[in-house]
């Protein structure tokens, strides 16, 4: 079946069978992190998988986000999931203290991105009608 | 609310960045933004991304962010104050006092930033920073995750579903006000200020609800 996957900021239809089962060319695309021997890797870092969650070339999205310490959320029919960020690497970002980078549309749909600000100090602010 | 201080600073260098939190989308925040003539970015987060990655709770919390992209005061309180709290709910109006203390704090906050943009003061040292950061927990990530599901449930009709979603969210992060007032927005506009916001309010007892910032 064709599954949605929402993921801290994009969302993804892709093909998945028994929960989050899919192609390793699919769960790039969802995750970021490449199928390879070792594990999944995305740029210098590889994670292992644990072995049941690799079989034919497939791999279970689901056991690999929880392996790297994410929340994994379904919806009843389990046609749409929600993929979120694992806290420690929302923890290490901002203890980083690089400002987390992001894309959002003003009011008439055009697209700003916090870090086309680089050589000015911003007072990023939050407000809302509620 | 910013514009006064874009303008007296836009020429040193500074820049606001408004970002609604709105998951009822940007037709539902129009009217506020043409009514602030702003001509600062004001951008329209329906999945309430910004909160996510900076672990904010509330409605208005700022960050202050460097020439080099670098977080000088981490998420606190944008002038704000508990004052609405003494406010008497029939007439909707606080005593002349708590409105003078309520304008002398916003004033103390907006001469902060125009500190920091002209001098440097206010910024925090790197470890300083670090130390007021809130920390992520395990149980606020899968808020995060909840609350994003509920969302996109609510906005493909499914309403029940996307409810009961937000609300296990809620119950995961109760510190979390955004996330609890905009589910309550979504069932209906001025429910996130109705009788049940009310009585969280009046339980917090000696806790703030906007925290001073440590100015």
């Amino acid at each position: 079946m064709t599954v949605t996957i929402l993921t801290p900021t994009d969302e993804h239809k892709v093909a998945a069978h028994d929960g989050l089962w899919m192609s390793a060319v699919n769960a790039e695309k969802v995750t970021g992190w490449t199928l390879k021997p070792e594990g999944m890797c995305r740029d210098e870092r590889c994670v292992p998988l644990p072995p049941n969650a690799v079989k034919r070339g497939e791999v279970d999205v689901e056991a690999f986000w929880q392996k790297l310490g994410g929340p994994v959320l379904a919806s009843r029919e389990g046609d749409v999931w929600a993929l979120g960020a694992p806290a420690e690497e929302r923890n290490a970002a901002l203890e980083g203290l690089q400002a987390p980078d992001f894309t959002l549309p003003d009011v008439d749909g055009v697209s700003r991105t916090l870090s086309e600000l680089k050589g000015k100090k911003v007072f990023l602010v939050t407000w809302a009608s509620w | 609310m910013w514009q006064t201080l874009y303008d007296e600073l836009k020429d040193k260098g500074f820049m606001v960045v408004a970002v609604a939190e709105e998951s009822r989308g940007a037709e539902h925040a129009r009217p506020w933004i043409e009514q602030s003539n702003s001509t600062y970015w004001q951008l329209i987060d329906t999945e309430h991304r910004l909160s996510d990655l900076y672990n904010l709770v509330n409605v208005p919390q700022a960050v202050w962010i460097d020439e080099t992209g670098v977080i000088v005061r981490p998420p606190e309180t944008a002038g704000s104050t508990d004052h609405f709290r003494r406010m008497n709910l029939e007439t909707r109006t606080m005593s002349p006092e708590d409105q003078a203390a309520r304008l002398a704090a916003r004033q103390a906050y907006l001469d902060a930033v125009r500190d920091w943009v002209n001098t440097g003061k206010h910024a925090l040292a790197a470890d300083a920073a670090r130390a007021e950061m809130p920390k992520v927990t395990p149980e606020i990530a899968e808020a995060r995750a909840r609350f994003r599901l509920g969302v996109w449930l609510r906005d493909h009709g499914r309403t029940t579903e996307g409810d009961r979603q937000m609300d296990i969210a809620s119950n995961l992060h109760p510190e979390s006000w955004s996330m609890r007032r905009q589910a309550a927005d979504l069932q209906d506009v001025g429910k996130a200020s109705g009788p049940d916001f009310w009585k969280r309010v009046q339980a917090l007892g000696d806790r703030p609800y906007y925290p001073a910032p440590k100015l």
